[in-house]
C-alpha cells in the first residue's frame, strides 16, 4: 500500500476523515486518481490474461470426423452436429447438388445459434438480426464482428468428413 | 498569509484536476486497448495481444506516477 499512500506525519484516519471542507475536496480527488488507478490496473491484468490465453493456450486439435453421408439431406437441407468437441456446434447445409457447406453455428456477436434460412439463402441470428453469407459466412448486416468460422469438408467414401475449422480474418 | 494558503491549495487543486482528468483520458486508451486486444485474439490474431499489453503496462504505470504526483500535490498544498 505504500505505492498507493506516501507517509504521512498523520495517522491514516486523519488523512482520509477531514473536518475541513477544504481538506475534503483534495481527500475525494485523491480517492478518485486511487481507484482511476486500481481500475487502470484491472485493465492491464485484463491484457495479460489475454496474452497469457494467446502464447500458452493449446492449439485446438481438428480430428477427420464424418458427419454426413453425401446424398443425406435434400439440397437446402440442414444437418447440425459438432465438431471438434461435441460443444462446438455447427450447421451443414446442402447449396446445390454437389456442394455443401458448414459453419460454427455460434454467432460472433454473442454467440446465439445461427439457422439458415432457406428462403433467403443465407445465415441468420435471431438475437440481434445478423445475417452472414452462406458462401463464405462472412458478415452481410448487423452486429457481428466477424464472419463465422468455416468447417472444412472433404467427400471421402460416400461420405462428408469435416478435418478442420478455417477462422477468417476479415470482418 | 491566509490568502495565500489559499491560492495555495486551489493550484493544488487545479492540478489535482488536471492530472485526474489525464488518468482519466489514460483510462480510456487502456478499455479501448483491451477490447481491441480481446477482439482481435478472439478474431484468431495472437500476435496482437503482446504490443497490448506491453502498452497497457506503460499506461498503468503512467497512471501509478500521476497518482504519485495526486498525493505529492496533496501533501505539499494541504499538510505543510
Amino acid at each position: 500500500m505504500s505505492l498507493l499512500r506516501s507517509p504521512s506525519s498523520e495517522p491514516l484516519w486523519k488523512d482520509e476523515f477531514s473536518v475541513f471542507t477544504a481538506d475534503e475536496r483534495y481527500v475525494t480527488r485523491r480517492q478518485f486518481v486511487k481507484f482511476l488507478s486500481l481500475a487502470s490496473l484491472g485493465m492491464f491484468v485484463g491484457n495479460l490474461w489475454i496474452l497469457a490465453r494467446a502464447y500458452f493456450a493449446k492449439t485446438p486439435a481438428y480430428p477427420a470426423n464424418a458427419v454426413a453421408e453425401v446424398g443425406e439431406i435434400p439440397v437446402k437441407g440442414v444437418k447440425l452436429f459438432s465438431y471438434p468437441t461435441p460443444d462446438d456446434r455447427c450447421i451443414l447445409v446442402r447449396t446445390s447438388e454437389d456442394e455443401y457447406v458448414a459453419y460454427s453455428q455460434k454467432c460472433t456477436h454473442l454467440s446465439c445459434a445461427v439457422y439458415y434460412s432457406a428462403k433467403n439463402d443465407r445465415l441468420e441470428c435471431p438475437c440481434h438480426r445478423g445475417f452472414f453469407s452462406i458462401k463464405d459466412g462472412s458478415v452481410l448486416q448487423g452486429p457481428p464482428p466477424r464472419p463465422l468460422p468455416r468447417i472444412v469438408l472433404q467427400a471421402t467414401g460416400g461420405k462428408l468428413v469435416a478435418t478442420g475449422v478455417q477462422v477468417s480474418e476479415n470482418g | 498569509m491566509a490568502n495565500r494558503d489559499f491560492t495555495k491549495q486551489k493550484r493544488g487543486l487545479v492540478a489535482i484536476d488536471g492530472a485526474m482528468a489525464l488518468v482519466v483520458v489514460l483510462l480510456v486508451i487502456q478499455i479501448w486497448l483491451l477490447s481491441a486486444a480481446l477482439e482481435g485474439f478472439l478474431a484468431g490474431h495472437r500476435g496482437v495481444a503482446l504490443p497490448a499489453a506491453i502498452f497497457s503496462g506503460l499506461l498503468f504505470a503512467c497512471c501509478l506516477g500521476l497518482n504519485a504526483f495526486v498525493d505529492r500535490v496533496d501533501r505539499h498544498s494541504r499538510r505543510d
